[in-house]
């Protein structure tokens, strides 16, 4: 009877878990859902109040868009450039970095590690003013080149390739390849790099979608409208005197700039949801 | 012959330093020389008024009197804050809700991956793009209103004005946040709660201990390091707070400027190139993340056997 009861009882709990699962769920999704059937329709049909059924405007919403005042597929590109290049640099030197600490022996390697985890948290807001003043002097003002080198030296993606070289590398391996005769910087791409995939791959996406998404910096950086990035697009989308607009071409312009990502992590989300919890030191 | 070994050894250690050389020549430029020219400018007098430059003047300590003397960086610091523990305080409950279940050995959920897959999507969409269509959404003639007077529960005559309200605007602003990050500290909050030695929960389980003695007494003390991580971890991302308060007023920070946060008054002052004052700013921030930032470090450490 005892047993009986709780049993009866598991299951009420687990009963209890899905419902509120379900509604953390159409928590999360609602407002996306809401994005792309807006994004379906047409100004006429949202000025006539609330739907969740899709409707048929969406090639006219994005003709609309394209053909409209901002240069989204100017920033689509812009956005691309930027964030695949700094990914790109991101991922090969903080490998490089890491490898550097992890591999070797030298004297001042204690001090630079230390000095590393130091200033992983320093956020980057609050060097920008001499930042933008450096990049005055440097000529390097409305270009991308601030927005995509600096990735070069990233503490956080640093931090994660030495965790995870920590858990899977080991020395004998280099070892043998010097014997074999090969030189650090081969051993290194040839080597080193192919085994840590599984970690590149991850903060790849990671450095990938935070370089798409970010609006500080580049607001700050990038002047002329064509080279602009997408979420500074949306900020002068906001800006303008939005009541004139078509919603249907903004609620376009919001589901453009969110889609790629929400594609990509479809497609990749068990990497990532695990490189999460791997990592652990995110923001 | 040893010594041949050995000096074999010291020129493969040489590469330690080449590969250290991008890093470190890039952070230098980009972030270090940054950080000092900051700190340099805030000693300054240099703006602009109209076309006229005012400096730059060294004025000592000047502008950090000008800072916290003046009500700004208070309001916007407070600002700040209620927004970043509206978000915060469903955050953490929530994410320790989802992680015990998740993790509970006799409750063996189904579909974890699929709910994980749905609560870490927020923290990747753009929040520019989520404060912008949380901007359309919310407006007065927009869905949500129009789906509450819908159903009756909204006067269609007087819909409610969201971002005029300064409670409902913190709201959505807090709302954001916590939708972005409860995905990511479940995560996190779960490989803490695996982490835990499962033979605790037998003994407590043979001892008759009810599932939320068992929460209260073992998973939550054992979890305290892994908790202030992702507390103090939060509240130096929320410090940092910009992008969706910036878009949802237009930069303004209204209602009279009580969503308005301290990033969103360095962007203004970087804007209007008062290069002084933000300097100052940047300056003020810089250190109380510093010491959060020791905190962390002394808390992991102090944790011990917390697997990061």
């Amino acid at each position: 009877m005892n047993r009986e009861e709780s049993t009866i009882q598991k299951n009420v709990t687990k009963t209890v878990c899905y419902i509120v699962l379900i509604l953390v769920t159409i928590m999360c999704l609602f407002w996306f859902y809401l994005l792309f059937v807006n994004a379906s329709r047409s100004n006429a049909e949202l000025s006539r109040g609330f739907t969740m059924l899709f409707s048929s405007h969406a090639l006219e919403n994005w003709n609309n868009l394209v053909h409209g005042t901002l240069p989204i597929l100017y920033g689509l590109r812009n956005s691309v450039i930027i964030s695949l290049l700094s990914a790109a640099l991101s991922v090969y030197f903080s490998t490089m970095t890491a490898y550097a600490i992890h591999a070797y022996d030298f004297k001042l390697k204690k001090y630079i590690y230390a000095f590393i985890l130091a200033v992983m948290m320093i956020p980057t807001q609050v060097t920008v003013l001499g930042f933008l003043q450096l990049i005055g002097k440097m000529k390097l003002d409305d270009s991308y080149i601030p927005l995509i080198v600096p990735a070069i030296a990233a503490p956080i993606t640093f931090f994660y390739m030495k965790q995870y070289m920590d858990s899977t590398l080991s020395i004998s391996l280099v070892e043998a390849a010097r014997i074999d005769g090969a030189g650090e910087f081969k051993i290194f791409n040839t080597i080193v790099l192919p085994l840590m995939k599984p970690a590149v791959a991850v903060q790849a996406i990671f450095t990938f979608v935070s370089s798409w998404n970010n609006y500080f910096t580049p607001s700050l950086v990038l002047h002329t409208d064509k080279k602009k990035t997408l979420p500074i697009l949306i900020a002068q989308l906001r800006a303008a005197d939005w009541l004139k607009f078509d919603m249907g071409q903004v609620y376009m312009m919001i589901a453009f700039s969110i889609a790629p990502v929400i594609v990509v992590y479809l497609i990749l989300s068990r990497y990532i949801v695990g490189g999460v919890s791997l990592g652990g030191v995110k923001e | 012959m040893e010594k041949q070994k050995n000096s074999k050894v010291v020129e493969y250690n040489r590469w330690g330093y080449i590969f250290l050389i991008p890093f470190m020549l890039v952070y230098t430029v980009f972030q270090l020389i940054p950080l000092f020219t900051t700190i340099y400018n805030s000693f300054f007098e240099n703006y602009r008024v109209g076309l006229e430059q005012i400096g730059p003047n060294f004025i000592g300590l000047e502008n950090y009197v000008t800072l916290f003397s003046t009500p700004d960086i208070w309001k916007y610091f407070g600002n700040t804050m209620i927004m970043w523990i509206m978000g915060f305080v469903p955050q953490i409950l929530l994410s320790l809700l989802l992680g015990a279940w998740f993790t509970s050995p006799s409750l063996r959920l189904k579909g974890q991956q699929f709910f994980k897959t749905v609560i870490y999507l927020p923290n990747l969409i753009m929040a520019s793009a989520f404060a912008m269509l949380f901007f359309t959404l919310f407006a007065n003639e927009g869905p949500i209103n129009s789906m509450l007077i819908g159903w009756g529960l909204m006067d269609a005559a007087e819909p409610y004005k969201w971002l005029s309200n300064t409670f409902s605007a913190r709201a959505l602003v807090a709302f954001m946040n916590f939708l972005m990050w409860f995905g990511n500290t479940t995560i996190l909050l779960m490989s803490g709660m695996l982490g835990i030695d499962p033979s605790l929960y037998e003994a407590a389980e043979v001892d008759g201990a009810t599932s939320n003695q068992i929460f209260y007494k073992i998973t939550l003390p054992l979890l305290k390091p892994i908790l202030i991580y992702v507390m103090i971890t939060s509240l130096i991302g929320g410090l940092q707070m910009f992008d969706v308060p910036q878009i949802l007023t237009n930069g303004t920070g209204d209602p009279t400027r009580n969503t308005m946060t301290l990033i969103m008054y360095l962007n203004k002052h970087l804007y209007s190139k008062n290069f002084g004052m933000g300097g100052a700013l940047s300056v003020f921030l810089f250190v109380i993340t510093a010491i959060l930032s020791i905190m962390v470090f002394k808390f992991t450490n102090a944790g011990g056997k917390e697997k990061k």
